[in-house]
């Protein structure tokens, strides 16, 4: 099947469980030698943990690999760097205090005195410097260099310990297109010297650019090989998401009302000094649903954030109902007093405490309502009943309001953060990844909620790195690129093309 | 090895976990007994016999057991909120400073408000030496567990320095002070309860026991029943989650570690006003540390904390028993059960949890 | 001349009084480089100068004493491991009850064994470090100032000391220039790169762990069988947690703590020379104040007002594979 030449990878039938989560279930792939080879497949898909056990990061629980032909057992990542591996992870592993020679050579030092082998390390870098236009500065601290930058040392560590096969994680999840572009020359240099790229990602347009082959997964399994010029995004989407083509939302034309919340030239810097958020400025009205496309990472999260009180902004103004809010009035409890409600991206690590009763969630943000308990105190009884009527009009299962939080599925965590914001009948509300990770029929259930919402009135405001459910809900849609709104379409006349290039920076319709 | 959490039902995650490494820790105590020559059957027996055996022992015991209550709450009250404040000893030293100065400056004010007031003073002074490091914490981002540490060391000192220098009694070589007049201490509990009829021997046992039950009541009405414990618990487990809530992690760390200290004062009120009567060097006598085991023993829970208290008190008062009729047998045993105790259900709480699991797991399938 | 002689005799008291410090930080340098924290520095300096008084005074050599004492100190600091690393416990727990554990079990031990209330008989002769009169002392003497003050300071101290400052001269080198301290360097700051790289982030932290219970063993030695004649209850007094100090004052590099453990020997030197003396201009110190200058110190450094800590990144945090 595979022809003549040995493949660089083989995997045969692997399968991999956490507890009872199967991550992989009986997945076979192919990698040609001196090919790029692409896998696609949505969040929890399972190709990170496949390419995790190639790397001998996680054991299989079953199934075989063949590196250039020969079957080999990778029980641990030096395993794997010894058959030619090697890997750059999405979180760049990386010890920022380091210089990046010292980054370079760490874990294949070559004898016990660190000398020699940094001079050899050195003049190996200056040799794959030049061989693939890599500048870099060997002594610089890595923690100085830009995540691009960062990035070039993680495919160098890979090389110098003389990687074949190089797998690379979400490269572009933390590119600048300028930055993605140069990444995807340089795989193509390496492929030219005979060594083999995989790349993972969700990103169809990289796909299309770079691979010569394509596999895509869904749900643990692997469910498509194709060859790149044989296929197109429309077919590998559907691929990815199985039967379900397209996202279709039932919806009445909107009932636009009076404007609620502007925002006019918000900027925000991060701890790092970066200016994450540039000049941005935006009005919600009445009954319209707004949403956001943008690459993650280009000052969706800050938007957000900055909106909900949860981070400050450097430049800018922001009125809820014509009124100018100062920074007192800004602290998150006092906006959910306005009326202004937060849905967060990550319910896990900020919507929810997850060592809590599902109860005791339902109050997150309200516990200083007075119908809660007398005075300074708790009523148990009245936060209870409060949850557990918020929990059946939302359909959360179980509906037990004692049971710990971080058992429920993340399904019915989200409608957790649901019930608890959307009850309070908010005048704005800001929603985060509503359906990240979420379960295709809570998935309908919250997407109707929130249409629901708007058709009541409310203005909402919608972030998600999903770009089909941002067209399938929005009536407008802000384009955000480098932390600047690059771009307006009304979600008639939007299509994914246009808004991809937005989302690049190209504000130019012609281009 | 997973790193996903052991699950464990509920009864065993709170009472059988805490409970297995007590056990454990009480053998590791009965192999230094069997290593030093000695048979650990007697003595548990002698123990039991000084801590519980007669209400004199038993007075003992609950003398001690409130010292633990107050230290075992401090911690316990810094754990909800994510803080781990190991100043107890310190927070104790400056709240005992506090009250002598209130007992002694006050001296002229009738008992009735005297007391009170000395209380406060001693809640007070443990509450500022533990808010300082929950603000540096808050603010400057220095960590509260190393600026604990150094607030005790600079608490010894100063107490030192006052006994010595500025308050201590004139004329007395002995670092301590002058005796509080009589009506600024607290009263003995055979005092106490002598109206009601009961005669109870004479015992260090006084009228801060009450306010150790009073303590804990209240830390449970705080920690699980108000708003203010609930800002508490959210900080701890999830500080960005509670500054998406609109709770200042910030605010509530000051105010938690000054609870924390206010407890941790209690200490004091216990060893200064209601025992020694006057202040002296030393009195908190590593109460402090020990209330880190008790905190987790009792699994931060005020019923646990009180049962790990009394346990404590027991093993406080019994080893006192023991070690007269057994002088090789001192009472560091119950600082090295002590030791265990936080070894085993704080720092290995993990491997006792697999434990515990795998045998629940083996009578299941049994 | 006068002069001279005084501040050399300062000099040497300040060595000898900063040797357990020394000994101390570097060990809380290796362990807390390698992401592990260790407040529990106190507990295995005591339980060193515990063992080695015993065993010195049984077979009545120092060395064997120096032996036994790097062995108990090690046993407790694998015990820290097991539970830091092996069990992912809470680092600053398992610091504690190391340190209650040698309160407790020196006492109860000294108690049983010898019934001295804790302390172990006096150590006489080869059971004591003796005092090394370093080469060249007597031709030396004659040069002026220098002379004095190798003849005083330098020279004359017991083993201990010199293996001391050896250690810090080799804590220095293998950090810098070694394959060992380039990826001890690396898992205190992000252990997953180390992993990633193939090395094992649970070995270098147990070898670190190891180191810094060697180093604790020859503090509590030195303690106990050469600047005392034989173990005290209590007797680290608080080093333990002066050493974590002067950790953090050197930010966690070896050079600087060494300077930071001999300024604060220097004012343990100068507290113990100033007792009831009164200062032109400023009247009589208490002592208390000096002695309570390495913390008042340290928090202040902690809190940012001068200069800034930056500890290793990923220190107190247990090493778990993300998923």
């Amino acid at each position: 099947m595979t022809g003549t030449a040995p493949a660089a990878i083989e995997l045969y039938s692997i399968s991999k469980s956490f507890g009872p989560v199967a991550a992989n279930r009986n997945v076979s792939l192919t990698v040609a030698a001196g090919s790029i080879h692409g896998i696609v497949g949505e969040n929890g898909a399972g190709k990170s943990t496949l390419m995790s056990i190639l790397y001998g990061f996680y054991e299989a629980d079953s199934g075989e690999i063949r590196v250039g032909g020969e079957k080999r057992t990778i029980s641990s990542p030096a395993e794997a760097i010894a058959t030619g591996i090697g890997m750059v992870h999405q979180h760049f592993m990386l010890v920022e205090p380091l210089s990046v020679v010292e980054n370079v050579v760490l874990g294949a030092e070559g004898g016990t005195w660190l000398k020699r082998g940094i001079a050899k390390a050195r003049a190996e870098l200056a040799r794959l410097s030049a061989q693939y236009g890599l500048a870099i500065d060997p002594d610089a601290t890595v923690a100085s260099l830009s995540v691009g930058l960062q990035q070039r040392v993680e495919i160098l560590k890979a090389l110098y310990r003389g990687a074949e096969v190089l797998i690379l994680d979400e490269p572009t999840a933390v590119l600048t297109p300028a930055e993605a572009d140069q990444l995807f020359e340089l795989l193509r240099a390496l492929k030219a010297q005979g060594k083999t790229v995989i790349l993972i990602t969700h990103k169809l347009r990289e796909i299309m650019a770079v691979t010569d082959r394509v596999s895509v997964m869904r749900r643990g399994e692997m469910v498509a090989h194709v060859e790149t010029i044989s296929t197109s995004p429309a077919a590998l989407a559907e691929a990815m998401v199985g039967r379900r083509v397209l996202l279709r939302v039932e919806k009445a034309p909107r009932q636009r009302g009076a404007p609620v919340l502007e925002a006019a030239g918000l900027s925000v810097v991060d701890a790092r000094g970066h200016e994450t958020l540039r000049e941005a400025s935006l009005t919600l009205y009445e009954g319209e649903i707004v949403g956001i496309a943008g690459v993650a990472g280009n000052g969706q999260s800050e938007l957000l954030e900055v909106l909900a009180g949860l981070v400050q902004p450097t430049r800018g103004v922001i009125r809820l109902d014509g009124r100018i809010l100062t920074t007192a009035d800004r602290s998150p409890a006092n906006l959910r007093r306005l009326g202004l409600m937060h849905i967060p991206e990550d319910r896990q690590k900020t919507g929810l405490v997850t060592a809590f009763a599902a109860a005791e969630n339902m109050i997150l943000g309200y516990h200083d309502d007075p119908a809660f308990g007398p005075g300074p105190l708790l009523a148990p009884s009245a936060i209870r009943c409060h949850a557990l009527a918020g929990m059946q009009a939302y359909d959360v299962r179980p509906a037990d309001p004692t049971l710990k939080t971080a058992k429920f599925s993340g399904g019915n965590q989200q409608k957790l953060v649901l019930a608890r914001e959307i009850e309070r009948a908010p005048k704005v509300l800001l929603v985060g990844q509503p359906t990240r990770g979420v379960d295709i029929g809570a998935i309908e259930f919250i997407h109707r909620r929130l249409i629901a919402l708007r058709d009541a009135g409310v203005a909402i405001l919608l972030v998600s790195v999903e770009l089909e459910e941002v067209m399938a809900l929005s009536d407008r849609i802000l384009a955000l690129c480098g932390g600047r709104i690059t771009g307006e379409r009304a979600a008639e006349e939007a299509d994914e093309r246009d808004l991809g290039l937005l989302m690049a920076g190209v504000s130019e319709r012609a281009a | 090895m997973s790193a996903t959490p052991i699950e464990l039902p509920r009864w065993a995650d709170t009472a059988l976990v805490p409970l297995v490494s007590v056990v454990a820790a009480l053998l590791v105590a009965g192999l230094v007994v069997l290593g030093i020559g000695e048979s650990p059957l007697e003595a548990t027996a002698l123990l039991l016999k000084g801590s519980l055996g007669s209400l004199e022992g038993l007075g003992f015991t609950l003398y001690y057991a409130t010292n633990f209550v107050f230290t075992g709450l401090a911690v316990a009250v810094a754990f909800h909120a994510g803080l781990f404040n190991i100043g107890g000893e310190g927070q104790a030293t400056v709240a005992g400073i506090f009250a002598a100065l209130a007992c002694l400056w006050l001296a002229p004010l009738p008992g009735i408000l005297l007391v009170p007031l000395a209380i406060l003073a001693a809640a007070v002074g443990g509450a500022a030496w533990a808010f300082i490091p929950g603000y540096l914490q808050a603010v400057r981002g220095s960590h509260v567990v190393i600026t604990t540490i150094m607030f005790n060391f600079i608490a010894a000192t100063l107490i030192v320095y006052l006994l010595v220098e500025v308050i201590g009694k004139p004329g007395s070589m002995q670092p301590e002070t002058a005796d509080f007049a009589k009506h600024a201490t607290l009263t003995p509990m055979h005092q106490l309860l002598a109206p009601l009829g009961l005669k109870l021997p004479k015992t260090p046992l006084n009228s801060a026991f009450l306010l150790a039950l009073a303590a804990l009541v209240a830390v449970w009405l705080l920690i699980y029943r108000s708003r203010l414990g609930y800002a508490i618990r959210t900080v701890g487990a999830n500080p960005r989650a509670a500054a998406y809530a609109g709770i200042s992690p910030a605010r509530i760390t000051m105010v938690a570690m000054a609870l924390s200290g206010a407890l941790a004062g209690g200490l004091a009120v216990n060893e200064v006003m209601g025992v020694q009567h006057r202040l002296v060097l030393d009195f908190t006598a590593g109460y402090g540390f020990v209330g880190v085991a008790v905190a987790l023993m009792g699994r931060g829970h005020p019923v646990g904390v009180g049962l790990a208290a009394l346990l404590f008190g027991a093993l406080y008062q019994g080893g006192a028993e023991l070690s007269f009729d057994k002088p090789t047998i001192t009472r560091d045993m119950v600082v090295v059960i002590g030791g265990v105790v936080i070894l085993f259900a704080g720092a290995l709480e993990g491997l006792f949890r697999r434990l515990v699991a795998g045998t629940l797991r083996l009578g299941r399938g049994g | 001349m006068e002069l001279v002689q005084t501040l050399a005799v300062i000099l040497d008291s300040t060595i000898r009084l900063s040797v357990p410090l020394l000994c101390a930080a570097m060990a809380g340098l290796w362990s807390e480089r390698a992401g592990v924290v260790d407040i529990g520095l106190e507990g295995k300096m005591l339980i060193a100068a515990f063992a080695s008084a015993v065993i010195a005074y049984k077979t009545g050599s120092a060395w064997a004493g120096l032996c036994a004492g790097i062995a108990a100190s090690v046993a407790l600091s694998l015990v820290h491991g097991f539970a830091a690393i092996t069990w992912r416990g809470n680092q600053i727990v398992s610091g504690v009850a190391i340190n209650m554990l040698a309160a407790g079990l020196t006492v109860i031990l000294g108690n049983a064994w010898f019934g001295q209330g804790g302390r172990t008989p006096p150590l006489e002769g080869a059971a004591r470090f003796g005092e090394i009169e370093l080469p060249l002392v007597e031709t030396l003497k004659s040069i002026p100032i220098l002379g004095p003050l190798y003849d005083i300071a330098v020279s004359g101290h017991a083993a201990p000391v010199y293996l001391a400052l050896l250690c810090v001269v080799l804590t220095a080198l293998v950090l810098k220039h070694t394959r060992f301290g380039l990826r001890l360097r690396a898992v205190g700051e992000n252990p997953a790169a180390v992993d990633t790289a193939g090395v094992s982030v649970a070995g270098l932290r147990y070898v670190a762990v190891i180191i810094c219970g060697a180093l604790c063993g020859l503090g509590g030695t030195y303690l106990a069988v050469s600047q005392s004649a034989g173990f005290l209850p209590q007797m680290t007094a608080g080093k333990g947690f002066i050493a974590l100090a002067a950790v953090i004052f050197a930010n966690w590099r070896p050079w600087p703590a060494l300077f930071a453990c001999l300024l604060f020997g220097l004012l343990d030197a100068i507290a113990i020379r100033l007792q009831g003396v009164a200062l032109p201009g400023i009247g009589q110190v208490p002592v208390q104040a000096i002695q309570a200058l390495p913390y008042v110190m340290t928090v202040v450094l902690l809190a940012g007002f001068i200069g800034k800590a930056v500890p290793p990144k990923a220190s107190g945090l247990p090493y778990v594979k993300e998923r």
